[in-house]
């Protein structure tokens, strides 16, 4: 699988992040070299082998529906590292967007 | 040009679980903004997500119900996006392995049958609530972050917005008498999000979708469904192209907006969640809650019109919610009559809900009282009129009907050997009224009745005292 600068920007857009020209260069190349490596196990023959989803020893782990407040808990500790906060809310800069096509 | 339409739902169910799907965390309506999400919804370090059993039995419960395929093996998928509404950057969704495939369910529109296909049903995590603000913020409430969801993905098996309508009013109906979820739309506990694309007559291949996202009510999905096929078309006619892209609607002009160009299912970069392990679905699970399975609303009907022979409207009203059917069925389980009990559920118990702006989980009324009090009247115990203030002290007060009736000496008064004597006098008392009655005003017999009534505060049987004041009036 060939990585291009364009699948780099691509992904960043996703991410919700922004690259400078030599940064998109320097992630280019990186992951290019990340993604083949990886892409070696490709051609190992897997032919009627079941796909893998987990690896540990166990399955249909439950819990029972009981509800419970975390220990200890107050609102405070959880939104500790919450840059902007307002009335117990998350602030965040404003989400919709309303374009209107016509 | 002719154009035809294709329509596919996707509806979102909250279930009803007293926790969260991957969190202990409560789920209550209205409760504080982020008081009620902790560190595993947020997936902070060191935490994991650990599967809600009961999440499953309900999503169960509605595969049943849409004759759906069990899949023996599922597990979860993360789907990657980001938004302020879900802090981890992913929603832990079903993608690969979803709970159940290939359901189906019947409409009828313009007196026509027609079987729309389910395509697949997952179990997922909803996203927390943002409210936008008009100063260029946005607010976050995670409260909802994890509250269980049952996505229905229809098949595009609908043509016009008429089938859309009828499948969401059979699939809600489905859902609600499951006891899964509470089904509110008004609540969000369900929410309809449509794809809708038009193409020429004729033309094999699809044409390209539109999505519309969280329509709020029935009528919104049926007119956002109208205007955007009249939309689409005249792109087409004016020789445009329709853009993949999600679009709102907006309730004060009846048009749909673009909201955003849509991301490929590809850029949401699924993969299997590895923090859970893949969940095994025994048949033997399958089969027990198949037996729990609440009566479906389509047996009730059938039970309420051809067994107990109400009118298909009453059958109806009864049938507008899970609880006041099961309140229904369990009243004519201790003993009431099914008509009575239908009669006073749709009025009287009806009439004070709607007063008093309370469901009937807040009463004292219970089923076991109604079918009582309808016993009490059934066996002329008590006259219909003294029902309506035992019933009136029940509803309020939880007070049993029979010891309320014996306590306040209401007990309809129908033993012959005291109504007699007592109509004897008043006729004696009231020569006049035998001269009116001798002449043919029925009146006088009225008049007669009412003094009697009046003598035993309300209590005498009225029929009973007709009878004998029409022999003594004849005896004359």
């Amino acid at each position: 699988m060939e990585i291009t600068k364009d699948t780099i920007k691509h992904v960043a857009t996703l991410s919700r992040l922004a690259f400078n020209e030599e940064e998109l260069d320097k992630f280019t190349d990186q992951m290019g070299s990340i993604i083949n490596m990886a892409d070696q196990l490709s051609e190992v023959d897997t032919e009627g082998v079941e796909e893998t989803v987990q690896v540990v020893d166990r399955d249909t782990v439950f819990r029972e529906d009981k509800p419970e407040h975390w220990q200890g808990q107050n609102r405070e500790t959880l939104m500790a590292n919450v840059p902007e906060k307002a009335n117990g809310y998350i602030k965040v800069p404003v989400i919709i967007n309303k374009d209107e096509d016509e | 040009m002719n154009f035809k339409s294709t329509i596919g739902l996707e509806v979102h169910f909250e279930l009803k679980t007293k926790s969260k799907i991957f969190s202990p965390s409560p789920v209550t309506y209205g409760a504080e903004q982020n008081t009620e999400t902790n560190v595993i919804d947020w997936a902070m370090p060191g935490t994991l997500p650990m599967v809600n059993k009961n999440v499953y039995r309900l999503g169960i419960m509605v595969a049943i119900a849409t004759h759906a395929h069990i899949l023996p093996t599922t597990h979860f998928d993360r789907k990657n996006y980001f938004y302020p509404d879900n802090p981890k950057a992913y929603q832990i969704t079903q993608f690969f392995q979803p709970l159940a495939r290939d359901g189906y369910i019947e409409v009828e529109v313009r007196g026509k049958k027609k079987r729309i296909g389910i395509h697949e049903m997952h179990i997922e995590e909803d996203a927390g609530k943002n409210t936008h603000g008009t100063n260029g913020f946005s607010y976050v409430d995670l409260n909802r972050q994890g509250v269980p969801l049952l996505e229905v993905v229809s098949e595009p098996d609908m043509e016009d917005p008429e089938e859309a309508y009828a499948y969401l009013e059979k699939l809600r109906k489905i859902v609600q008498f499951t006891g899964a979820s509470d089904v509110k739309m008004e609540e969000g506990s369900m929410r309809v999000d449509t794809n809708i694309s038009i193409r020429p007559a004729g033309q094999k291949e699809l044409g390209t979708k539109v999505e519309m996202k969280n329509l709020n009510s029935f009528d919104h999905v049926r007119r956002s469904l109208a205007y955007e096929e009249k939309r689409q078309e005249q792109v087409l006619l004016a020789g445009g192209h329709i853009q993949l892209s999600t679009r709102r609607f907006d309730e004060a002009t009846g048009k749909t907006v673009l909201e955003r160009v849509k991301e490929g299912a590809s850029d949401y970069r699924y993969f299997p969640e590895p923090d859970i392990a893949p969940d095994h679905i025994s048949q033997e699970w399958i089969d027990q809650i198949a037996k729990e399975l609440p009566k479906s609303p389509f047996d009730r009907y059938d039970d309420y019109v051809n067994k107990f022979g109400l009118k298909p409207y009453d059958a109806n009203v009864l049938l507008q919610t899970k609880e006041s059917s099961d309140f229904f069925d369990a009243a004519v389980a201790a003993g009431a009559d099914p008509t009575l009990a239908a009669n006073w559920m749709n009025t009287q118990v009806n009439g004070y809900l709607n007063d008093h702006r309370v469901s009937l989980n807040d009463i004292k009324l219970t089923p076991e009282h109604l079918a009582e009090m309808i016993k009490l009247i059934k066996d002329g115990t008590i006259s219909s009129k003294i029902a309506k203030k035992v019933f009136a002290e029940t509803i309020a007060n939880g007070t049993d009907p029979k010891k309320y009736v014996e306590d306040n000496g209401m007990v309809q008064l129908s033993d012959t050997s005291v109504l007699a004597p007592m109509v004897k006098k008043v006729v004696d008392d009231n020569p006049q009224s035998v001269e009116d009655f001798k002449n043919g005003k029925d009146r006088a017999i009225g008049f007669l009745v009412g003094q009697i009534m009046k003598q035993t505060r309300g209590k005498a049987n009225p029929k009973m005292v007709n009878k004998l004041l029409n022999q003594e009036l004849q005896s004359r």
